[in-house]
């Protein structure tokens, strides 16, 4: 049912290495080039953020749990412009059509990159009914966690905290709703709330029962409990 | 129920691109910029945005204010978006923001078990130990252990609340106010905000440390 990318709660991963205060911000030149030519290549306008994390999460378990951090980001970011009808699989063989692409006009320009990174892509939407649930309310998450409009596909309620009962904490207003968005499906913006569940409720052996985690979650992942 | 049409095996593009990490962007960014659909000088301006301008010393000035200003504490747990906002931190990555704060009874730790989410114009590009598989398994399940790990001991009386972004609303951790600091500046407070404390890993630094 889960993909690889949904890891919360998950045993063996080992210890932690917090590095220094004074890390590079990017340990290799070419984890700035991915990060960067990722940001660019979204700025053509051919997919959204919710499209781009899913190309991430659906990448073959076995590469995802291989690639480092930007390794990923570039895979996936070949496989959307293929996807996407950007580039030809002809392309990335470096058998493809050199001359000036169609899209070229869209190219994040320099002197740009600062407007349209203040701009970024807030997700807070107008809606006309009130939402469902109320803070203090308790409410359930779904279960299983999966995406209900498309099998196999995008979904932000982790496995962990599927069938679940907390309290809802706060209300942030309608939000585009990645299930639909990743797949083409429109926005279909709908009310997101904080939801605390006690550490109890979502582990078999919790550190201290005072403990809790907040999960952000849309309504539609949630019924009343 | 339409089934998601994007799995793949073999096939996927990217393997038909150098599998060397460093070959591989560099070859997609030579095509692209062939084809101009990339802009090489707009990638060199993204990355010194994040490189040299964008960073923690963000995220520091406003915790320094919060514990300066009550006015503008109380304002900033209200609603951070525009309080940040004022300060001239907002856009890509930060367009929902939320401030939580630490006391003596609750202790808040930020993770994106999912992905990595996390407050770019606050906070700069997450380290590598946020976008580890390690803390992104662990952080939720086991806080206190991970805690450790950052050197981080909380008393039992503490309550851990672990906050996974799940949505767009980005978390920003104002930590506790280190004893001696009273009568500082603001820029003197900054200086003792690291970025762990503001992911909720660390604690601000001492003044006599």
């Amino acid at each position: 049912m889960t993909r690889v990318h949904d890891m919360g709660g998950r045993f063996g991963d080992g210890t932690i290495n917090p590095g220094a205060p004074d890390d590079p911000v990017f340990e290799q030149d070419w984890h700035a080039r991915a990060l960067a030519m990722t940001l660019a290549a979204g700025a053509l306008g051919q997919w959204n953020l919710d499209m781009s994390r899913h190309a991430r999460e659906r990448l073959a378990p076995k590469d995802y749990a291989g690639f480092s951090y930007f390794e990923k980001w570039t895979a996936a970011l070949a496989d959307l412009l293929v996807e996407t009808g950007v580039l030809s699989t002809d392309d990335l063989r470096g058998q493809g059509d050199a001359g000036r692409h169609l899209l070229a006009d869209r190219a994040l320009k320099a002197e740009n990159v600062a407007a349209a990174f203040a701009k970024g892509g807030p997700t807070d939407r107008p809606f006309d009914a009130e939402p469902a649930f109320a803070p203090g309310q308790r409410v359930r998450t779904l279960r299983p966690a999966a995406n209900r409009l498309v099998d196999g596909g995008h979904t932000r309620l982790p496995a962990y905290a599927a069938g679940a009962v907390g309290a809802v904490l706060r209300c942030h207003g309608a939000h585009v709703l990645p299930d639909a968005h990743a797949h083409g499906l429109g926005e279909a913006p709908e009310p997101l709330y904080t939801v605390v569940f006690p550490a109890g409720e979502l582990w078999a052996a919790p550190e201290n029962p005072r403990d809790e985690v907040t999960l952000d979650l849309w309504q539609s992942y949630l019924e009343p409990a | 129920m339409p089934h998601d049409h994007h799995d793949h095996d073999h096939d996927d593009p990217h393997a038909l691109l150098p599998p060397d990490p460093a070959l591989r962007v560099r070859a997609l960014e030579t095509l692209l910029a062939r084809k101009g659909l990339i802009e090489p000088a707009a990638l060199d301006e993204i990355i010194d945005t994040y490189q040299n301008r964008i960073g923690p010393r963000n995220g520091a000035q406003v915790v320094a204010r919060a514990w300066a200003d009550p006015e503008f504490r109380a304002a900033l747990l209200q609603d951070a978006t525009p309080v940040v906002a004022d300060l001239g931190f907002f856009g890509r990555q930060g367009e929902h923001v939320i401030a939580v704060e630490n006391t003596a009874t609750q202790h808040n730790m930020v993770v994106c078990t999912l992905c990595s989410c996390y407050p770019w114009p606050l906070l700069g590009i997450p380290p590598a130990w946020y976008k580890s598989d390690a803390y992104r398994s662990r952080a939720v399940r086991e806080p206190r252990k991970v805690l450790a790990e950052f050197g981080v001991t909380l008393p039992d009386e503490t309550a851990v609340r672990v906050w996974d972004s799940t949505a767009e609303v980005r978390y920003l951790v104002i930590p506790r106010r280190p004893e001696g600091t009273e009568g500082m500046g603001v820029d003197d407070l900054a200086r003792l905000v690291t970025r762990d404390s503001m992911v909720g890993t660390g604690v601000a630094r001492s003044p006599s440390a």
